[in-house]
């Protein structure tokens, strides 16, 4: 079985970005940058799926400038076997990130599609979701955990209420939440030997996809900022500030 | 043209977030459907109806519908979509799962966890995990909006819209197998006027049973930090933040957590946010209106006390 895992690079997760003073978009230069979280964690279980025999191949592919080549090492460096860079300036929405990768799918025939359930950038939680919509394959979003079962994946998902199973045929679509497993930390050796796995770099153009614009981003701004309030001496006088100034409890 | 709301429900009862939705479907028009997609769930239709600025509920009772299957649920929404201009529908499991799946179709943008209607095209949404507030027009002909329910009022109920029935039955490849749903007799997470939320301070599970006496004293509901979710403490569904639930009671109680930012995107927008935590440095001091520095396990009973004296 060959898994496809789409991954996107994003400012670090423990960095508070900050936006420009033209209200234009949020300040990223300079910051550090990562493999988004729930992309490793993606990355992670298709490595735990090939090492317990169940899949053959892991494809890692990314949208995106050529930095991305970094986080497409560090996942051949987890585990992934081969990259595929479809390279771009542009800054994409999720739609247009879904056709590319359909385009990709097309050649690939991956028999499972492993997406993070969002970037912790755009805080979408879409790419997955439309992927499979364009590819018509069924899909379990927000999985905690993932089992091969013969030619079926039997999937349990983080839903509001608790958690829920769905079986679905393969080929099918994948998001994982944060509880799926604790990705692994790449070793030296692995990350040498990432720097030889093959790396291919394609244009949009190559994947004869036409992209619109859908959305227009008018402005960025700060959110209401909260300010510091009081320290308290004891539980009475917390209970007294609750009861009689903000009248909550 | 009208706005179409998906409405959300367990097939037994409207979720109150459903009168969110349809709070900010007013914002952009008068002519408001709800979809209720469902099995046996002629009792949820009912409900809708009688929301205020709903002018007809759609009803799809069928047991393919039972589980809210994105699969097939996208597709019954497609069939829909030529009737309307805008698709709704709240940023919760279901609305999440399901609204990226119909934008695709229809070869459309999906704007995620709208916060504010400012016109029929244009939103504001947070991103970085609340870091910033983008505001977006959308220039498709449809837009498929995904809403944040705390950001809107529940609408009133006193409405009596009509119904209809829609008969197509689409089935779903995808097969649900089980769930296990966390049973609580306390109010829910996303419409508790009061949270009490524990962290990896709290130590153990067992530990929990303490916020819950001080949960149960306030009438409030209980939550979590990731830490605490992670280390087993509780489960999945309590877990507050950018990738947990996102809340606004008018007051949030955190006990033992420490305030990292992806645990503020869930709750910084509660109107008085209270803090106990024996690190006087603790991040979570800088957003909170009352702070304690204190060992939780001497001033959680304490506090118990105090509000039942
Ligand atoms: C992609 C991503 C998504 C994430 N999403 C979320 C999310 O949705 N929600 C979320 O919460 N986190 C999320 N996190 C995790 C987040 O970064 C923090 O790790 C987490 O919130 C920390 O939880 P905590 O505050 O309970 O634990 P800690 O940071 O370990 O803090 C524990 C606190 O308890 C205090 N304490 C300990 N003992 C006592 C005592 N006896 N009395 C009083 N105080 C005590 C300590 O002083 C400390 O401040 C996410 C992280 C990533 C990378």
């Amino acid at each position: 079985m060959k898994v496809l895992v789409p991954i996107k690079r994003v400012v670090d997760a423990n960095v508070k970005v900050r936006v420009k003073a033209d209200n234009s978009n949020v300040d990223t230069a300079n910051l550090k940058m990562a493999l988004n979280p729930f992309c490793e964690i993606a990355v992670e279980e298709a490595v735990r799926l090939k090492e317990a025999g169940s899949a053959s191949e892991i494809v890692v592919v990314s949208i995106g400038s050529k930095a991305v080549q970094e986080q497409l090492r560090t996942a051949m460096a987890l585990g992934a076997d081969r990259a595929i860079h479809i390279e771009t300036d542009e800054e994409l929405t999720p739609l247009s990130i879904a056709k590319l990768l359909k385009a990709v799918q097309e050649k690939e025939q991956a028999q499972l599609v492993i997406f993070g359930k969002q970037s912790i950038d755009g805080d979408n939680n879409q790419t997955g979701q439309m992927f499979a919509a364009l590819t018509d394959m069924p899909q379990a979003t927000f999985a905690s955990e993932v089992k091969l079962e013969g030619d079926s994946l039997l999937v349990t998902r983080e839903v509001d209420g608790g958690l829920q199973t769905l079986k679905l045929p393969l080929p099918a679509v994948v998001t994982t939440d944060l509880r799926l497993n604790e990705p692994r930390y790449a070793s030296l050796p692995n990350i040498m030997k990432a720097k030889r796995k093959p790396l291919d770099v394609m244009a949009v153009a190559d994947l004869g996809v036409i992209l619109k614009q859908h959305v227009k981003l008018l402005d960025v701004t700060p959110p209401a900022q909260r300010t510091a309030g009081v320290m308290l001496a004891s539980v009475a006088e917390l209970v007294e500030k609750l009861r009689n100034e903000a009248k909550v409890i | 043209m009208a706005i179409l709301v998906l409405a959300e429900h367990d097939n037994a009862s409207l979720k109150l977030d459903t009168a969110k939705v349809v709070t900010a479907a007013k914002a952009i028009g008068t002519e408001i459907h709800v979809l209720v997609a469902g099995h046996e769930c002629a009792a949820v239709a009912a409900a809708a109806q009688q929301l205020d600025g709903v002018t007809r509920v759609l009803v799809a009772d069928a047991a393919a519908y039972q589980a809210h299957l994105a699969e097939n649920l996208a597709k019954l929404i497609l069939e829909l979509a030529p009737g309307y201009e805008h698709i709704l529908a709240s940023a919760s499991s279901v609305g999440k799962d399901t609204l990226p799946r119909v934008a695709a179709l229809l070869d459309v943008a999906q704007i995620s966890e709208v916060l504010q209607v400012l016109s029929g095209d244009t939103f504001v949404r947070p991103i970085y995990a609340g870091n910033a507030m983008a505001k977006v027009q959308s220039l498709d002909d449809k837009k498929v909006l995904t809403v944040r329910a705390s950001a809107f009022d529940a609408t009133a109920n006193g409405g009596n819209a009509g119904l209809e029935t829609i008969d197509k039955v689409i089935e779903a490849r995808t097969q649900f197998v089980s769930q296990s749903l966390t049973v609580s007799e306390r109010p829910e997470l996303g419409n508790a006027g009061i949270i009490v939320s524990g962290g990896r301070g709290m130590g153990s599970g067992e530990n929990f049973a303490m916020l819950e006496a001080l949960a149960d004293s306030l009438g409030a509901a209980v939550g979590a930090s990731r830490a605490a979710v992670d280390a087993g403490f509780v489960p999945n569904d309590l877990q507050v933040g950018q990738t947990g639930k996102i809340v606004a009671p008018d007051l949030y109680i955190a006990v033992g957590i420490s305030g990292a930012i992806q645990h503020l995107a869930g709750m910084k927008d509660s109107k008085v946010i209270v803090a106990i935590n024996k690190d006087p440095e603790a991040p979570i001091f800088q957003i909170a209106d009352y702070g304690l520095t204190a060992d939780l396990f001497e001033a959680i009973p304490e506090l118990i006390a105090a509000i039942k004296a």
